[in-house]
Parts: structure tokens; C-alpha cells; sequence
């Protein structure tokens, strides 16, 4: 296990994660999680869709085989919402201003999240591999956790519910690196319409409790 | 404090104890002799920026808020990101800015500012949580730049002794670290807290 690596994917890394439901707050406010059973079912989703999106958007900028701008545009047209290209965004700007802190080498001032987690990596030494896990880890325990805050979820339950995910997390991790190289457009591009709708409609809420 | 930036002074403690009416006292008050700026973790709805506006606090674009994810205390100490980022881009909108306030959003006796954000901070206790707060501590209480034990006017209703908060406080953070008594209902300018924060200004660097 990569010291650097678990740092990075850490939840308690100041990147400004922790104000990001990754679409659960939405869900929640139009009841499609309720309980431990709905957020399941979320997180397995979430993972087949955006997660697969982000790991494969990650392996590429980590793979040092594209330009990372390239890889970038790749990812805001994968994004279908605004209210989720503007999320994307400001995650990724906070991971870079964090990983500048730690005297990485990413000059990028803004770029999409997924992209920015694999350009930080590769900064760090990492590869695409490590980037695609990290993007596939990041996209299940953001919205676990927000279902534990907002919902009450008995967070041992949870977590048995994010464990059970690890080896698809595992599997997408492998299979991201292994088109890392190839062409930018054959990168998966799997969309989730009621991720999209629900961050449109969070976005509009007058209260909200998460960024996104 | 670095020459190049606004000040930026925090405004924790637990809720309900009146932070955000001592924040909208200290925009009125300082407002016609400082530029300033807002970034709020409170729960901010546009009744909220309404009532601002028709008081005459502060205009609402200068106001900010910044959703925390139901962690208060996470996002003005452990991980600052987004506020900082809020807290910039305001000073870059509105330059040049003499002070940003930054509200937390209520939490409990633990949680206080990062200095990576704030310059100096006020922590906010009032009467009606009980006259024995000052002394269980926490680190709002003993280490803030300046404790404002607030809604003095109602001590006599819920039986607080302001004498016992007095000398708790100064046991707890010694006799160099300022406490305020205020109430907002005898002096809605918040005359003493906003007298503090010209001090601040006036540092120097």
C-alpha cells in the first residue's frame, strides 16, 4: 500500500471533499435514498457511471500519455449538467491549490475533478492506476458519507455497504490504466440522467447543506 | 499579518448565541468607514440577504455563504478550502477590502478557526446558555483573540451571574485576553466589539 496514495484518497485531505454530497443530498431531497437498502443501490450506480467516467478520465492525465488539457476537455463533455461541471470544477481547483501546497508539481490554475486527481497523482509519483482508484474511491465514500450526515445511516452499515464495493473498485481501477493510452475519445462515457437532474434541481434549492 | 491582504477576523461559537446579529451590528457600524465583506456558514436564504438589504447592513453581494456538508467545524478548521476560496474571491471582487468577517456555523464549545484562514478570532457565548459555560473552557473560550458573552439583558431572566462569567473567563483565558459583555438590545452598534476590531485594524503588521 502507497503511503502517498492513501494521504491523497484521505477524507480528512483538505481539498474541500467533505462539502460534497456526490449527488446524495439531492437524491435525498427527492426520496430516492431513504435507507441503508436505496443508498446501496445508489453507490453501485454511482460507481458504474460517474465513477467509471472519473476513473478513466483519471488513468488518462495520470497516464503522462495525453496532454492534460486534452484529457480536461474530454471530461467537460462528459458532464451533461452545468450544476455538475461547476462542482467538478471547483473540486478540481481545490485538489490542485492542496497539492501545491505540498510542493506538486501542477501548474493548472482549474481543471476537472477526475482529471485533476490524475494529474496530482502523476505529480506525485503515482500512476494510473493509483489515480483511477483513487477517482473510483472518491466517488462512493463522498456520498456515503454525506448519506451517514444527512440520514442518520448506521455508519457501520454503510460502510459494509462501500467494503462490498472494493473489488469493483479494484477491477475499474485495472481496467482504466489499461486504456490509459489509447485514444481520449474511446474513454467510458457512461451517463446517470438522474445524477444530472438531481444536481439541476439541488442546485435551485434555497437551503442547502452540500455544495453539491 | 501580511500589508497585502484585508484583515480577516472569525466569528465561531455555539448557535443560537447571536452571531450573526453581532456580524450584521459590526457591517452597520464599521460599514460607512471600512469596505467590507461577508462569508457566512450560517444557513443564508434569500429572506436572509432580504432583510440585510432592507436594513442597510451591508449590500448582499458582499455576503457569501458557503455550504459546510453538516461539518461546521471541519470546514473553518480542518479543511478550510472552500472558505478560503470564498473568503479570496470576494477580496478580489471587491478590492480593496479593509475586512472580511468569516461566520461559522453554530457548533459546540470545541470547534474554532484555523489560522490559515483568520487572522483573529471572536468567539460568541451568551447568558442564556448558562453562567457556567465560561467555565468548562474549550478552546473557544480560552484561546479566542476576544470572547463576547452576549445578551447581557437577559441575565436577570435566566438567572446568569455575570460576575461569575467574568471572573471564569479571565480564569480561564488570563487577564490579557479581552472579554466583552454585550447586549444588542442597550447598544445595537455593538460599540465595544467594533471598537476591538478598529484595534486590529490598527496594528500593526
Amino acid at each position: 500500500m502507497n503511503a502517498l496514495a492513501l494521504l491523497l484518497a484521505d477524507g480528512r485531505f483538505p481539498a474541500g471533499g467533505h462539502a460534497h454530497s456526490g449527488g446524495v443530498e439531492a437524491a435525498v431531497m427527492d426520496a430516492r435514498i431513504s435507507d441503508d437498502a436505496s443508498l446501496s443501490s445508489y453507490l453501485a450506480g454511482r460507481l458504474a457511471t460517474a465513477g467509471r467516467v472519473a476513473a478513466g478520465l483519471a488513468a488518462a492525465a495520470g497516464s503522462g500519455s495525453h496532454p492534460v488539457l486534452a484529457v480536461d476537455l474530454e471530461a467537460g463533455a462528459r458532464i451533461a449538467s452545468p450544476a455538475l461541471r461547476v462542482a467538478s470544477a471547483v473540486q478540481g481547483r481545490q485538489l490542485l491549490r492542496a497539492a501545491r501546497a505540498l510542493g506538486f508539481d501542477v501548474p493548472w490554475k482549474e481543471l476537472h475533478h477526475a482529471v485533476a486527481m490524475g494529474a496530482v497523482a502523476r505529480a506525485g509519483g503515482l500512476g494510473p492506476t493509483d489515480a483511477a482508484r483513487w477517482a473510483a474511491h472518491e466517488s462512493v465514500t463522498g456520498a456515503a458519507t454525506a448519506a451517514i450526515r444527512l440520514l442518520g445511516l448506521d455508519p457501520f452499515t454503510v460502510w459494509n455497504a462501500v467494503a462490498a464495493l472494493a473489488p469493483a473498485i479494484d477491477e475499474l481501477a485495472a481496467s482504466s490504466a489499461a486504456i490509459a493510452d489509447g485514444p481520449l475519445a474511446e474513454l467510458p462515457a457512461r451517463s446517470a440522467p438522474l445524477l444530472d437532474i438531481g444536481a439541476e434541481r439541488h442546485a435551485c434549492q434555497e437551503v442547502r447543506l452540500f455544495a453539491s | 499579518m501580511p500589508p497585502d491582504r484585508p484583515v480577516r477576523i472569525g466569528v465561531g461559537g455555539p448557535v443560537g448565541t447571536g452571531k450573526t446579529a453581532l456580524v450584521a451590528a459590526l457591517c452597520r457600524t464599521l460599514g460607512v468607514e471600512i469596505e467590507l465583506a461577508v462569508v457566512t456558514n450560517d444557513i443564508y436564504t434569500d429572506e436572509d440577504a432580504e432583510f440585510l438589504r432592507r436594513a442597510g447592513v451591508l449590500d448582499p453581494a458582499r455576503i457569501t455563504a458557503v455550504q459546510t456538508g453538516c461539518c461546521p467545524h471541519t470546514a473553518i478548521r480542518d479543511d478550510i478550502s472552500a472558505n478560503l476560496a470564498a473568503v479570496e474571491e470576494l477580496e478580489q471582487r471587491f478590492r480593496p477590502l479593509g475586512l472580511v468577517l468569516v461566520e461559522s456555523g453554530g457548533d459546540n464549545l470545541t470547534a474554532t478557526f484555523s489560522r490559515g484562514l483568520v487572522d483573529h478570532q471572536i468567539f460568541v457565548l451568551d447568558v442564556a446558555g448558562g453562567d457556567k459555560v465560561p467555565r468548562k473552557g474549550g478552546p473557544g473560550v480560552t484561546n479566542s483573540d476576544l470572547l463576547v458573552i452576549n445578551k447581557t439583558d437577559l441575565a436577570p431572566l435566566v438567572g446568569a451571574d455575570l460576575d461569575v462569567m467574568a471572573r471564569d473567563a479571565e480564569a480561564k483565558r488570563g487577564a490579557d485576553r479581552r472579554v466583552i459583555f454585550c447586549s444588542l438590545v442597550d447598544d445595537p452598534s455593538a460599540a465595544d466589539v467594533a471598537s476591538w476590531v478598529r484595534d486590529r485594524l490598527a496594528a500593526p503588521v
